[in-house]
């Protein structure tokens, strides 16, 4: 089960503030797919300039990653620089 | 309007140009004769990028009017190095990591020639004083003040 | 030829000439403004002289009647982006909001707003026909400031804004665009535990990123629609994208060139000129150039914002810091976009907080759109929290940095924005900071120190690259990020590293869009992370391939050659005798082997590593003028691994001095007609020679794992301690917490009459 932890935001838009969910999921595919379906809208927001990180590592491009049976995806907003 | 016809030296060569009484001396350098090494960031003399020699002398081309040339001794950036022979400033500017984007060096490499030839051997004090004319925004000063008393030191021990 | 650097690298930590340098040093380097086309142009604007007014007609029948005038544009010439349209593709910025930022529509919204364009045939007669357009306002009442930004019946400059993230949509338009949140933990009973608290307000400035160049362009539109452009940007593929978004032209028919780019520093990740001049190309059928003035730089160009916070801490008696807060008000200038996200994100990230809530506000106000600057956000939100920091450790009479050291945060560390914290340096920049000379060295009447540490997360992203074994084995890199710090030198050591040969026989060349694929900006601190692993990796990719001609040559499997100091030789004796072959040799044979040889990697770079800093400043504060003298500055920062430690540190001494210009004397001076007093480089006052001393880099590597030398970015964090290491000396010099910036002479002075 992965652990999915979603930002403030996010959680205040969608999910009524629930940050913290558990999801059976593979791919971050499937994952986001499964959180759009828990809470409609959810996914194309994920979508929308967020970055993830995958028990740690940060991705900007993430909907190919696999995910671990016991890993932790947080959902962040995607940084540029300067 | 017409053009005003001047005859001048730039880096030791005879030149003659036609220009506008209103364009400056940058302007003339880089438009007229394709001499883009030296760089305009301000217009107004306050960031140094344009740093020509007029006359044995330090100024801002942008403060300079081109008619002003006439019968003057012009020196730019392109006229620093000797074919493949770098100046000892030039060369140290690159070893020393002396420049990021490079669009200030012309005019600090110029600046600081000046002052070399006049106080060969100057307190870092006095280089930073001299150069405060010369605006940079990438390297913090640091390694261009270095190398420049670099090539002082080097010239007094050889 | 087997040479160790040291390190056990022949290349990586050298201090090589960078490959470009020559040209540079000689005036020889052609920068944007540098670059000219027959039958060629100019082209200039009119601005705005009102802060915020309808635009009820403009005129051009006078402008067009002038002699060399060959075309005008106005708002009327570029298509409208409905707010549908406005975002297209993943993660991008608001075509409609930049499009009517580099050429008003309906409305001018800052002094220095554009509202047409003209081109002619020399720069008097464009200036001329600026003169003569004819423009009808309808002054409106104005706001400048974030605060009074905010209040309900302040000037409002958009009717479609209604505030994002903030719970239901308002009923009414305000120009607060967007509210975003962070929390952790549960922050009353996280304040509940503490013994000390330290809560203040500061205000900060819209500063500019004062590059030296001008932005410059010279676009030329053929009859068929496709176009040219050379302009100076820190990238040229998001040139490409943005005018095709803005003008409506297929992607495929719009080529950029790079131009050598004289500073850019996050300001020229976006365009102003170059959909005006393609504009106007197409109009006149003729090249037109285009270079802004210094003044119109300041007007016209995104400065980033200014800023009110507010911070509260609270920790235990011995330090462990239990509950911080922040609130970041950002202006945004005439659109959205402030950059309060990382902003906020970056705030308390170096420590290890269990409860934290930061709240960010995206304001806009009457000011040119705000633009990233090094780091954006983060220096900010360190300037309040650094500096709290400081007021914190005073209180509970801890010392500066030990306070840092108790709780500083490291690998596995929870942040406040989501993720755990990956292998980090932040502690080894304390320790190194703690043990340099500068931190027990001895201090005078009126001097002080003052510590600070930050922290920016670095970014990966798109980068391609294409490197090639050229017939007498000599290699060219071509990649597609212009070169804003000297990252050609850290190409190309990278090459010659993995494939054994001299850093003099490569050669690193920027590419136009054409040429190279996709690759997103420069900036962000991502070059040598992300196109040096382009490189790296082709540069592999390459020994490959130069393993399997030796293969064919001696009739031996691949598997039986190494690759090893630049020569294909017999993996052992059993491979058989054979003599060691060259790059050179390879590649003189190649026509008979298969062929050139060559590499070609386009990537998603991700998980770059963040990067950390700790830095030392001692001032003298000069009673009876009130200016601040930098005496000495130390500047500990994790790179990761230094390619090319004299271009590491010309990032990080860059940066502080950029800091320190925030410091003490940068902003904008905005009067009351809402009109900028400042535009030029002798009131917008930068840091001269003359202003500082040497500024110590000391470099510290704690290898990034996703990178193959262990690279992490290293341009932006050196910006971010620097205004509170500043005021956090003032206040150790002369006793006076100053929270608003720049600390500048009168407020100094203003700061010593209130005390008494």
């Amino acid at each position: 089960m992965a652990t999915v932890i979603l930002s403030t935001d996010l959680a205040r838009a969608h999910t009524d503030g629930e940050t913290n969910f558990e999801v059976e999921a593979a791919t971050m595919r499937s994952l986001v797919r499964m959180l759009n379906e828990r809470f409609p809208g959810l996914g194309p927001a994920l979508g929308e300039g967020m970055a993830v990180a995958i028990d740690g590592q940060i991705y900007h491009d993430f909907f190919l990653e696999e995910i671990g049976p016991d890993s932790e995806v947080c959902f962040l907003p995607a940084i540029e620089g300067g | 309007m017409a053009k005003t016809h001047v005859m001048t030296t730039i880096n030791g060569e005879p030149v003659e140009f036609l220009c506008d009484t209103r364009q400056t001396l940058l302007d003339v350098l880089r438009d007229e004769l394709g001499l883009t090494g030296s760089k305009e960031g301000c217009g107004s003399g306050d960031c140094g990028a344009c740093s020509v020699m007029v006359d044995g002398r330090l100024v801002c081309a942008c403060l300079v009017l081109g008619v002003e040339a006439e019968g003057g001794d012009v020196e730019t950036i392109e006229g620093m190095a000797d074919g493949e022979k770098l100046d000892p400033l030039q060369q140290k500017f690159l070893e020393n990591a002396a420049l990021q984007c490079g669009i200030c060096t012309p005019g600090i490499l110029i600046a600081a020639k000046a002052l070399l030839a006049k106080n060969p051997d100057p307190s870092e004090t006095e280089v930073r004083y001299w150069l405060a004319g010369n605006l940079c925004r990438c390297t913090g000063y640091d390694k261009i003040i270095r190398s420049v008393l670099e090539v002082a030191a080097d010239a007094k021990g050889a | 030829m087997a040479a160790d650097g040291g390190n056990g690298y022949r290349w990586i930590g050298k201090r090589t000439i960078r490959p470009d340098g020559v040209d540079k040093v000689t005036g020889r380097a052609n920068f944007g403004a540098d670059f000219a086309l027959p039958d060629m142009l100019v082209g200039k604007v009119l601005r705005s002289p009102y802060p915020h007014a309808r635009i009820v007609s403009i005129d051009t029948s006078k402008a067009e009647a002038l002699d060399g005038v060959k075309a005008i544009v106005t708002a009327a010439d570029f298509p409208e982006i409905t707010p549908e349209n406005a975002t297209f593709g993943s993660s991008p910025p608001n075509y409609r909001d930049m499009s009517r930022n580099l050429m008003a529509r309906g409305k001018v919204l800052y002094d220095g707003h554009v509202l047409a364009a003209v081109a002619a045939v020399d720069s008097a007669a464009a200036i001329a026909a600026i003169g003569l357009i004819a423009v009808e306002y309808e002054i409106l009442p104005h706001v400048t400031d974030v605060v009074a930004a905010m209040r309900p019946d302040a000037p409002l400059l958009h009717d479609d804004i209604f505030t994002a993230g903030a719970g239901p949509k308002p009923e009414k338009p305000s120009n607060v665009a967007k509210k975003v949140a962070f929390k952790l933990g549960d922050i009353e009973a996280g304040f509940a535990e503490a013994d000390v608290i330290v809560e203040r307000e500061y205000r900060t400035e819209g500063i500019h990123q004062a590059y030296i160049e001008p932005h410059a362009v010279v676009a030329s539109a053929g009859a068929d629609g496709q176009v040219t452009i050379w302009c100076s940007s820190q990238g040229h593929f998001m040139v490409r994208q943005y005018c095709a978004g803005l003008l409506g032209i297929n992607i495929a028919d719009i080529r950029v060139t790079a131009a050598e780019i004289g500073g850019g520093f996050g300001g020229k990740t976006t365009v102003y000129l170059e959909p005006v001049a393609v504009a106007l190309s197409r109009k006149a059928g003729r090249p037109v150039k285009m270079v802004m003035s210094r003044n119109e730089v300041f007007r016209g160009t995104g400065p980033t914002s200014g800023a009110a916070i507010s911070v509260r801490i609270g920790a235990k008696r011995d330090g462990r810091i239990v509950a911080a807060t922040a609130e970041l008000k950002l202006m945004a200038g005439a659109f959205p976009g402030a950059p309060i996200q990382p902003a906020c994100m970056c705030a308390f990230t170096a420590y290890d907080i269990p409860n934290v809530e930061i709240t960010g506000y995206d304001i806009v106000v009457n000011r040119p759109k705000t633009t990233a600057y090094r780091a954006p956000g983060a220096p900010i939100s360190a300037y309040g929290v650094e500096s709290a920091l400081d007021e914190l450790a005073q209180k509970l009479d801890i010392e500066p940095l030990a306070l840092r050291e108790r709780n500083a945060a490291r690998q596995g560390t929870r942040t406040a924005y989501g993720p755990t914290l990956g292998v980090v340096g932040f502690e080894e920049t304390l320790q190194a900071a703690r043990e340099h000379p500068h931190f027990k060295s001895s201090l005078g009447p009126n001097q002080g120190r003052g510590i600070a540490s930050g922290f920016w997360f670095n970014v990966g992203g798109e980068s391609s690259s294409n490197v090639h074994v050229n017939e007498d084995g000599t290699i060219t890199i071509t990649s597609g990020s212009p070169d804003i710090g000297g990252s050609r030198a850290s190409l190309v050591i990278m090459a010659a590293e993995v494939l054994g040969i001299d850093v003099d026989r490569v050669r690193a060349v920027i590419g136009d869009t054409a040429s190279v694929g996709f690759n997103r900006h420069t900036g962000g601190s991502r070059v040598t992370f992300a196109t040096g692993m382009t490189v790296v990796q082709a540069a592999e990719d390459i020994v490959v391939a130069l393993r399997k001609r030796a293969a064919l040559t001696w009739d031996i499997d691949v598997e039986a050659v190494i690759w090893e100091d630049g020569e294909a030789r017999p993996a052992g004796d059993n491979a058989g005798k054979f003599e060691a072959l060259t790059l050179r040799d390879i590649a003189s044979q190649t026509p008979k082997t298969g062929g050139p040889i060559g590499a070609r990697r386009s990537i998603m770079a991700q998980n770059p590593g963040a990067a950390f800093a700790t830095h030392i400043c001692d001032v003298e504060v000069d009673r009876e003028t009130g200016q601040v003298k930098i005496l000495r500055y130390t500047a500990v920062q994790d790179a990761g691994r230094a390619i090319h430690p004299g271009y590491v540190e010309g990032q990080i001494q860059g940066g502080v001095v950029q800091g320190i210009g925030w410091a003490l004397n940068e902003e904008y001076i905005y009067g009351d007609d809402g009109c900028l007093q400042n535009a030029g480089f002798l009131d917008y006052r930068i840091p001269v020679a003359s202003d500082l001393p040497m500024i110590e880099a000391v470099i510290v590597e704690v290898p990034n794992p996703s990178h193959p030398y262990g690279v992490r970015g290293v341009g932006e964090v050196p910006i971010v301690p620097p205004m509170a290491a500043v005021a956090n000396a003032i206040h150790d010099a002369v006793g006076l917490r100053l929270t608003d910036l720049p600390m500048s002479p009168p407020k100094v002075l203003a700061a010593f009459d209130s005390e008494s």
